[in-house]
């Protein structure tokens, strides 16, 4: 490979979409564990202990994988992506500091004694390890995406001695970036836990097994899953849009594939991008939506590519519209799915559905596959830059590491994760085989 | 300022290194002082509930060093460009082996992970001395402040080195031993049992080495890095730093007799903190000496200017330290029992 960063972009590419299949659920689930220990602490039901406790063991793997899986990431700002650090250090290294010092210290303080305390601590002290759990994580979930949005959208920064300082830490703490794009981040991953527990409702339901606790993971799976999977597109996504629109013009094009401008611009839903003839093919498209999505009027024009120089062009056109397209589209099809549960859950008749029932089962991969997605098109489209406007991608990695240490380690993680996703399944596999109802194993 | 947050950061590492140490020589002694299945469960449970939070100690400095001394970061990680990644391979073994091996009941899955928690932590014990060594040593740093070490280049400790010499080794092994033997006095205070008295008497002999190996490893540094221990004598904190390793080293001796097993776990935490900070202090202001020419040396003193960053930080830094030390001290309270096999 020519291109020096060709290995960096890889190894981290790899390691953070594999990373991100773990907290997303963490985060999730953390919030719903909150909401089953409430629950039972307000009522003293046995059966939200019993869901809590069964759901903590799946939490507690995890929680594992996402910290061991994670510790790399914060390495690889130094080690592979030295350049962009000594560059955008002044400003980032804040809230990566803060992630450390407010928000792991919480979880890892208390995670134990969410996943092994119950026996040693009283109902209202365990509800409290909860509650630390679930704000750990969504706190870590805000400073990492501060960080994310200040390389989509620099803020509260001023450049010094050609390195970037911080200036106006609030501003860059509370970007408007960072607030929409946290707001959306959290709700998808509220989506994907409660994907993953109606999915295992389901799995119990057609079985036949512990009818009791199948019945309330449907019931709670599918009635957050709605509230969630709304919440993702509106106000947060359609806000998020608005966002790339007014800032990342250019992006919006290519999310769209939209090469000509023009007002009355409209939504592509299916097509293949050719950006070497600048055009969609095989093209459906509703006209005028995406006007009115971008700026709330089909008068507004659309910018295309075409009027943005080359350069300014993201790197993967095709990559970054699958993205986008695979992200919205599985989107609307989460509410379509949570809606129609969610109505026949409160009519009663669910549980005579079994069709609907198999969808919500085999539908839990799909909330990951959107996440992945959505992440994607965020980082594709913020290319070629690494901080939007400020610094390029091609400038930001150690220059110091061949390409050959950077494949090394690249088969490194390759191996040990591939490892570490067959004993997350077998481990997983396991405790679903056990079942909610079983005696607390040894 | 610079003073100030090399000072913070230093309390940091040191932080980790008396609390993850401890975790890292109970995994090296996990194979040899827990010989049941029960045993084994039992040092697992000594950890369980500290280990991830002990890890947090090296993020977190990692994040401090990112703010206040972003020039070394930059430096230093693609320098220690292999050695980091194997850190971060051994990490990830040894936190998945804690977590998982009790999740079945089975002797051979025992097995493998009691092996992979062992040696993963005896690497990381291994690796950080290296590190340490190498900070003590040099590195080949120029006026670029770009390059990337070998493993090993012609194992001699001036001009083009290598991560491994005879003296980062020595300082690597030195590691090992200390760290093994703060781990023993760490399960002597936490286990019960057969694993309590293997570690006690384990300590007999691991202690002694610890001082052999120091003495030889002061020896090497003076030929090394001269000038290390002419300001070890000279300066203050330094000898702070070694008041508190005697203290530590007097309060661990005199533990010996009748069970006072947590007063010597915490000499042990008072040794290596003070050997240490006498350390640190005597380093500064240099973080990564050059090997090639004291000319190219990365020091504390010059870091881009990032006035408001640092202002800021030091505004929510002692907030947030308050709040992981009140952890802490939270679950060592949480978990002052005796630990047995059953309660992981």
């Amino acid at each position: 490979m020519d291109d020096p960063s060709f290995w960096h972009r890889l190894q981290f590419g790899f390691t953070i979409v594999y990373h991100y299949l773990f907290p997303q659920l963490t985060m999730g689930l953390a919030l719903i564990l909150v909401l089953w220990k409430w629950r039972a602490l307000r009522t003293g039901d046995e059966r939200y202990d019993l869901a809590a406790r069964f759901w903590s063991k799946i939490f507690g793997v995890n929680f594992v994988l996402g910290v061991v899986t994670g510790v790399p990431m914060e390495f690889q700002f130094g080690t592979n992506w030295a350049r962009f650090s000594r560059y955008a250090a002044g400003v980032i290294g804040q809230t990566l500091a803060m992630e450390g010092m407010f928000a792991f210290f919480l979880e890892s303080a208390f995670v134990a004694a969410l996943v092994f305390g119950e026996r040693k601590l009283s109902r209202r002290k365990h509800f409290g390890a909860a509650c630390a759990v679930w704000a750990g994580s969504w706190l870590s979930g805000y400073f990492i995406v501060t960080t994310n949005a200040f390389m989509q959208h620099p803020a509260g920064h001023t450049l010094l001695e050609g390195v970037l300082v911080l200036d106006r830490p609030l501003q860059f703490l509370f970007n408007p970036w960072a607030i929409v794009e946290y707001l959306h981040t959290m709700m998808a991953s509220v989506v994907t836990a409660s994907f993953v527990v109606s999915a295992v409702g389901a799995f119990y339901f057609l079985r036949g097994q512990h009818q009791q606790q199948a019945r309330l993971y449907l019931k709670w799976g599918t009635r957050i899953g709605l509230v969630a999977s709304l919440l993702v597109a509106f106000p947060t996504g359609d806000r998020q849009a608005k966002l790339v629109a007014e800032s990342q013009p250019v992006t919006l094009a290519a999310m769209e594939g939209r090469f000509e401008g023009g007002e009355n611009a409209e939504l592509t839903f299916i097509g293949q991008p050719n950006v070497r003839e600048r055009r969609i093919d095989n093209a459906i498209r509703a006209p005028m939506v995406l006007s009115i999505l971008a700026y709330g009027t089909p008068r507004r024009s659309v910018r295309g590519l075409k009027e943005f120089p080359l350069e300014s062009w993201p790197t993967n056109i095709e990559l970054l519209y699958y993205s986008f397209h695979v992200m919205a589209g599985l989107g609307t099809l989460f509410i379509l799915l949570m809606g129609v549960s969610t109505w026949l859950g409160i009519r009663g008749t669910l549980e005579g559905k079994r069709s609907v029932i198999w969808i919500l089962m085999l539908a839990f991969p799909f909330p990951y596959i959107a996440t992945t997605a959505g992440w994607m098109t965020a980082e594709l489209g913020r290319q070629p830059w690494l901080v939007y406007c400020l610094f390029r991608t091609a400038n930001g990695y150690s220059a110091s590491v061949s390409s050959g240490n950077t494949l090394f380690t690249l088969i490194g993680f390759t191996g040990l994760y591939f490892v570490l996703g067959l004993l997350f399944l077998f481990l997983v596999g396991r405790e679903l085989s056990h079942g909610p109802e079983q005696e607390a194993n040894g | 300022m610079a003073e100030l947050w090399y000072g913070l950061l230093g309390l940091m590492l040191i932080t980790y290194v008396v609390l993850d140490g401890f975790d890292f020589g109970a995994g090296a002694l996990h194979l040899f002082v827990a010989k049941s299945d029960a045993e084994r469960r039992t040092v697992l449970a000594a950890i369980g509930p500290f280990w991830d939070g002990n890890e947090v100690w090296l993020i977190a400095a990692g994040g401090v060093l990112f703010v206040a001394f972003p020039e070394l970061l930059t430096t230093a990680f693609p320098a220690f460009y292999l050695a980091l990644h194997l850190v971060l391979w051994c990490f990830a073994l040894r936190g998945v082996a804690i977590e998982v091996r009790n999740h079945v009941v089975d002797g051979m899955w025992h097995a493998v992970w009691d092996a992979v928690f062992a040696l993963a932590s005896l690497l990381l014990a291994l690796l950080f001395g290296v590190a340490f060594g190498n900070v003590v040593r040099g590195v080949p740093i120029d006026q670029t402040r770009e390059f990337t070490m070998p493993f090993f280049t012609n194992f001699g400790t001036t001009g083009r080195v290598g991560l491994l010499d005879y003296y980062s080794l020595s300082v690597g092994i030195l590691s090992v031993i200390l760290l093994s033997a703060h781990g023993a006095a760490f399960l002597a205070w936490r286990a019960g049992g057969a694993v309590r008295d293997r570690c006690l008497l384990l300590q007999r002999k691991l202690w002694p080495a610890v001082g052999c190996l120091f003495a030889v490893v002061t020896l090497e540094t003076y030929f090394v890095r001269p000038a290390l221990l002419g300001n070890l004598l000279s300066r203050p904190i330094s000898w702070l730093g070694m008041a508190l390793a005697v203290g530590g080293s007097a309060t661990l001796f005199s533990s010996r007799r009748g069970s006072r097993d947590g007063r010597a776990f915490l000499g042990s935490c008072g040794l290596i903190a003070g050997v240490l900070s006498a350390a640190g202090a005597a380093l500064f202001p240099v973080f990564l000496r050059s090997t090639l020419s004291p000319t190219f040396d990365l020091d504390a003193l010059h870091q881009p200017r990032n006035s408001i960053a640092m202002k800021f930080a030091l505004g929510w830094w002692p907030f947030a330290f308050m709040l992981a030390v009140s952890y802490f001290v939270n679950v060592f309270r949480a978990n002052r029992a005796r630990v047995s096999a059953d309660d992981y």
